[in-house]
């Protein structure tokens, strides 16, 4: 038997501890990340050189038709990611109940919604005069469809109650997560349903549900470009009109590609600050 | 004679078809300590739940202070009380769980202030002056801003035994309290369980800590299958058990441990 050339003693370990500590080059890393320095220098000067007239993107940036565009697609986001909470919660608790009626109607429901492109959906709210031209609503009267189904409605029921489909699916899991016996201990200390859903079981529910829904509502301030169709004038629709007047088709896109970036950078921040608030006991 | 603070009559519950509690009557008079013992699956648990109205049984009475509870007569027949009903006469059981159930979410004075300010509408701030000694009483009161993620599970379950009490309830009901625990924090909580049976409350405890029953109860119960198979004086029970079901059940539990060890942990 040999002795292998690495093999060492107890009297070499003063050589070894007496050994500066160094830096293994990964020439892996090393590698791919220079070539991923060149392209992405690349592709900056591509747009640098290309045919981009930059000094437009800054002209266009503040106008009033973009910047009202900004405060429309944020005020859509909110408001269908408010009606997607509330319609999507109840839909959660229907797919919870003990009785089969709520849950077979939350999950077709469910079903549906998710079933059919968002962009399908948006046209048929918008035409729904097609199908039903008159509306009657209590206390007002009858309506026209089409009188009534301005873009923003359109729009809103539209993107809100596909958004709902989802929320109900995160609620449900978020409902599953709190642990059955906080059910049973608020009950023992004399809470109605109502009063121990408030009270203990939705703020521990919050805490699973608030990184996803955060996701959701990223999503959903990107979804409402898809409103430009029905001539909601959010930022991408008015982005829109400017270049079919001027022809700057880059330029203007460039502008509207700026402020959804904005919108959602800014949006992590808060979502962190939500998680850290609802994460309150929490080891 | 006076009415007792609990009586039971042959009360039924099943599971599906699995017939688990066969017809339960029971007398208890207020201020006694009464402990459940029986083997596993008897029906213990069950029974508390069903007092506590935390399940429904199908058949029999459950009466607390005189008052019928989770049903009531209408046009001569029994039917079940509306929802708000029974949420209030959940109040009347404080209910002690095995796995201390402590909403996460609220410090431990929260979580005491909760039942009487969120249930009995009652003014916060005498509401915490009362839970700050109820903290103090379970040995707690340097831990009244701490969440439950920070507590063992021994303070865990005595907050939750001041949860319970907070609300000033008829009876107080055990389910195991301590077998969630590690050994060191048993005798904590066996402690203030010694201390709450000492000022009169009425309880029932499932334990399988035999030196406690032995010490702190007044009587016991022995449960086999679904009924009470022996009722006894706690002296009576542990000296002279009639059955053999319990004879064998307490030779079982008693042979490997000698009690005199055990009785000097819950000694405050
Ligand atoms: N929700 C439930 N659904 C179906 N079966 C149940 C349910 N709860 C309890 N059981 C069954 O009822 C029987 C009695 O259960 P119970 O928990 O009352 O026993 P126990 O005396 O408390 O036992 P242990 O000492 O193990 O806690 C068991 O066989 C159990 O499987
Ligand atoms: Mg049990």
């Amino acid at each position: 038997m040999s002795i292998p050339a690495s093999f060492i003693t107890k009297n070499d370990a003063s050589h070894y501890l007496a050994l500066p500590a160094g830096r293994r080059v990964a020439w892996g890393h090393l590698t791919s990340g220079i070539f991923l320095l060149l392209l992405l220098a690349w592709i900056i000067h591509a747009f640098a050189v290309g045919q981009i007239a930059w000094s437009y993107v800054g002209q266009f940036l503040f106008v009033p038709a973009i910047l009202r565009g900004v405060s429309a697609t944020l005020l859509m986001a909110v408001c269908a990611m408010g009606l997607g909470m509330f319609a999507g919660l109840f839909l959660a608790l229907g797919r919870l109940s003990s009785s089969w009626l709520p849950r077979v109607v939350s999950g077709i429901y469910v079903w549906l919604f998710r079933g059919v492109p968002v962009i399908l959906q948006l046209l048929i709210w918008f035409n729904l005069a097609l199908i039903f031209p008159h509306i009657m609503i209590p206390g007002v009267g009858t309506m026209r469809t089409v009188d009534l189904m301005t873009p923003f409605l359109s729009a809103l029921l539209g993107l809100g109650l596909n958004q709902a489909a989802y929320i109900a699916e995160i609620f449900r899991a978020g409902f599953q997560s709190v642990d059955i016996g906080q059910y049973e201990a608020a009950s023992a200390i004399g809470m109605t349903r109502f009063k121990a859903m408030k009270r203990i079981i939705l703020p521990q529910a919050f805490r699973t549900v608030i990184p996803p829904l955060g996701n959701e509502f990223i999503n959903m301030i990107k979804l409402t470009s898809l409103a430009s169709i029905i001539q909601y004038p959010e930022v991408l629709h008015n982005a829109e009109n400017i270049y079919y007047a001027n022809t700057r088709v880059i330029e203007l896109l460039i502008v509207a590609g700026f402020w959804y970036l904005l919108a959602v950078t800014v949006m992590s921040p808060l979502q962190h600050l939500l998680e850290r608030h609802f994460a309150k006991g929490k080891r | 004679m006076t009415e007792p603070a609990v009586w039971l009559r042959d009360l039924h519950k099943s599971f599906g078809s699995t017939h688990i509690l066969k017809g339960i009557s029971l007398d208890i008079p207020a201020g006694q300590v009464v402990c459940i013992l029986g083997g596993s699956g008897s029906g213990k648990t069950t029974l508390l739940r069903c007092i506590a109205q935390l399940e429904t049984a199908e058949r029999g009475l459950i009466v607390m202070n005189g008052e019928i509870l989770g049903q009531q007569e209408h046009k001569g027949r029994m039917v079940r009380r509306n929802a708000h009903d029974i949420a209030r006469q959940r109040r009347k059981a404080g209910m002690v769980f095995q796995r201390f159930n402590l909403f996460p979410h609220m410090t431990a004075l929260q979580n005491i202030m909760e039942g009487p300010v969120q249930v009995q509408k009652r003014l916060a701030t005498d509401v915490k002056q009362e839970a700050l000694a109820l903290l103090d009483r379970v040995g707690l009161a340097h831990r009244a801003d701490h969440y439950p993620a920070q507590l063992s599970g021994g303070q865990q379950q005595r907050v939750a035994i001041a949860r319970a009490l907070a609300l000033k309830p008829s009876v107080m009901l055990f389910d195991e309290p301590t077998s969630a625990l590690d050994p060191e924090s048993v005798g904590d909580v066996l402690a203030v369980m010694q201390d709450v049976a000492a000022s009169g409350v009425t309880m029932l405890v499932v334990t399988h800590e035999l030196a406690f029953a032995r010490q702190v109860a007044d009587r016991i119960l022995f449960m086999d299958n679904g009924i009470i198979l022996e009722d006894a004086p706690t002296t009576d029970f542990f000296t002279t058990p009639r059955e053999d079901r319990t004879k064998a059940f307490l030779s079982a539990v008693l042979g490997h441990r000698p009690q005199q060890e055990t009785c000097k942990e819950i000694t405050p």
